[in-house]
């Protein structure tokens, strides 16, 4: 049986891969965006999911970074300097300012712990908006441009899709690595039971603000794709909203799952899209009634749902041997 | 000098109504554990019903009438019976993203059910001048802010003083012993949801002829209110009264003696350092941590 599932679990994969390479030479100008749109912010998503799923320490403060990141890559590249400094110098920046955001996460927890990362959150759209020598205000850099990777420009959409794809491959399986080490089990330690964790010998403290300043940094990894992606960038796309919009997707895909993120991006990027080209002004209405019923039916969103169904299934069989061998252990009759 | 007084009033006028709708998000948290990110959209909302109930032909007390009942079955009973119950077993934080959704389907729905631009909305104050210690102030803000006390006194001695008040405190501090004592829970909570919904309805009457009718108003009423009630104390009443008036002075001296343009900030820097150093809030209680 698990053998069968492995099989179809690869296969699947193989066929996702597939469509996320092939299919966009198919797509518009308009279609391009969106799924590179998709990439950059699983990315942002997938550093939340560490900070929140894996180390469950509540952040609203991911579109911050994001925007971050952006700013640094807009500005460093403008200045003429490669994208692959500013990634550099974006995810060190973020780390750095992740782990001092982690500090209030030693003294509070849970929903205070989501207000000192929304008030962050608000303070880095004021200055992003209000230090004009800097950011240019809310006129926005423009004219960012494109890199050019191993001497081929990725000037035109396509191209720079599978940056963004290429990208997301990367992050992925850092992550998956991430999650897999020690520091992974650390986390998921420090989330399941602080007091324990730190009983066993895990220094909670240290992980506690590793795990935000991991989070940060990918979401400063999402910013420099961001900016060279739409070229242009002003602070209302980093606004508290956007924070908010990463939270959604990370418990709407499945808090703690490692595709949680790539559904609900999905979720949060492409639906609606799709619904706005069937429904013409209503679509954010129902988006936000879809999102509502999904939650109800399934609070831990969509990868919950098929956890739920494989645990029941697995249950089921397991009972199922269960009866089968008490049946052979009973004399007959 | 002078110029201050009239910074504390109108600073005191939204800050009273920031401590209503902050009230209405503390009493929800504490009887339910009900983070609502719509409760700014929930303010929002009442103005366009009793808007729409005007368009109709209703003259402006009877759509004030039908915009609270209306407001109070929507965001009180549909509220808490669609959203809130099927969802309260499964913690905090899908509960808390439910709402964010519920403020996008809120502020989209007045969007393309109402308009997009922003509507004046009739007060109940009459404007003009009067003259406090021979100084002429706005009526306007001298209105709201007794409307916002009397209200804010009201729910006190609800609270407080009747059987009712007492049967939602203990149903508020501990609902299992509520239960074997005998107090209807279930009856008390609803009435929670029924009050923060009265509540919010007061506050878009008081503040919606002062910024408008428009969809997106929400969203900065809705952070005011929130910060207001952490930083008063989130479980407590008193505490969430406290930290609306003192947001909306500080928001209005920021504005004028800090600049215009990191006004915002300081509210939010105000939080930072009270969750940092008092995280139970100035006049809260320290909630016990759970292991």
């Amino acid at each position: 049986m698990s053998l069968f599932n492995r099989y179809w679990r690869v296969a699947l994969g193989v066929v996702v891969i597939a469509a996320l390479i092939i299919a966009p030479m198919y797509l518009n100008r308009y279609g391009l965006f969106i799924l590179s749109q998709w990439a950059v912010m699983t990315i942002a998503a997938m550093g939340l999911n560490l900070t929140l799923g894996y180390a469950g320490q509540v952040s609203l403060a991911q579109g911050a970074f994001v925007g971050i990141g952006a700013y640094t890559a807009a500005l460093m590249t403008t200045n003429g300097l490669p994208l692959i400094a500013g990634l550099g110098v974006a995810i060190l920046l973020c780390f750095a300012i992740g782990w001092i955001l982690g500090y209030p996460a030693l003294r509070v927890q849970h929903h205070y712990l989501a207000f000192v990362t929304l008030a962050f959150s608000t303070l880095a759209f004021l200055v992003f908006r209000n230090e004009s020598w800097l950011t240019n205000g809310i006129y926005g850099i423009s004219n960012i441009p494109r890199p050019t990777i191993l001497g081929y420009p990725t000037n035109r959409p396509l191209p720079f899709y599978y940056v963004c794809l290429g990208s997301l491959a990367l992050v992925s399986l850092a992550t998956w690595w991430l999650i897999r080490s020690p520091w992974g089990r650390a986390f998921v330690a420090l989330r399941e039971n602080p007091v324990r964790a730190l009983s066993l010998g895990i220094d909670t403290r240290r992980y506690t603000l590793m795990a935000f300043a991991i989070g940060s940094a990918l979401g400063g990894v999402a910013g420099t794709l961001y900016a060279p992606l739409t070229q242009y960038i002003d602070p209302v796309p980093f606004n508290l909203s956007l924070s908010l919009d990463l939270l959604l997707m990370v418990i709407v895909g499945g808090s703690g799952f490692f595709f949680g993120p790539f559904l609900g991006a999905m979720i949060a990027v492409l639906l609606p899209e799709w619904i706005r080209e069937v429904t013409q002004g209503y679509y954010l209405m129902l988006y936000a009634v879809a999102v509502i019923l999904l939650l109800i039916y399934s609070p831990t969103g969509i990868l919950g749902i098929i956890d739920r169904y494989l645990t029941e299934r697995r249950t089921k069989a397991a009972s199922a041997l269960r009866a089968v061998a008490k049946s052979g252990l009973e004399p007959a009759p | 000098m002078s110029n201050l007084l009239d910074l504390l009033i109108a600073g005191l006028a939204t800050g009273a109504i920031y401590a209503i709708v902050a009230v209405g998000f503390t009493l929800l948290w504490q009887t339910s554990q009900t983070i609502n990110f719509a409760q700014g959209e929930f303010v929002m909302l009442p103005a366009f019903l009793m808007l729409a109930a005007m368009h109709v032909g209703a003259p402006f007390w009877l759509a004030i009438v039908i915009g609270m009942l209306l407001s109070m079955l929507l965001l009180g009973l549909g509220f808490k019976m669609l959203l809130v119950d099927p969802m309260l077993r499964h913690g905090v934080l899908p509960l808390a993203i439910a709402t964010m959704a519920l403020a996008i389907g809120i502020k989209e729905a007045v969007k393309q059910f109402f308009s997009a631009e922003a509507s004046p909305f009739p007060s109940i104050v009459p404007s003009g001048d009067i003259s406090i210690l021979g100084r002429q102030v706005a009526l306007q803000s001298v209105g709201v802010l007794a409307l916002a006390i009397a209200a804010v006194v009201g729910l006190t001695m609800l609270l407080n003083r009747t059987s009712i008040g007492h049967q939602m405190q203990a149903t508020a501090q501990n609902p299992t012993v509520a239960r074997i004592i005998g107090i209807p829970v279930e009856r008390m909570i609803l009435l929670t949801f029924l009050i923060n919904a009265f509540l919010v309805a007061l506050a878009s009457l008081l503040i919606t002829p002062i910024y408008l009718a428009k969809f997106s108003s929400g969203e900065v009423l809705g952070q005011a209110a929130f910060i207001a009630a952490i930083v008063g104390g989130f479980n407590q009443v008193r505490g969430a009264i406290a930290g609306g008036l003192l947001i909306g002075v500080v928001d209005n001296l920021a504005a004028a003696y800090v600049s215009t343009q990191y006004r915002a900030a300081v509210p939010m820097i105000l939080l930072i350092l009270i969750i940092l150093l008092r995280p139970q809030g100035l006049l809260g209680r320290a909630e016990e941590r759970t292991v």
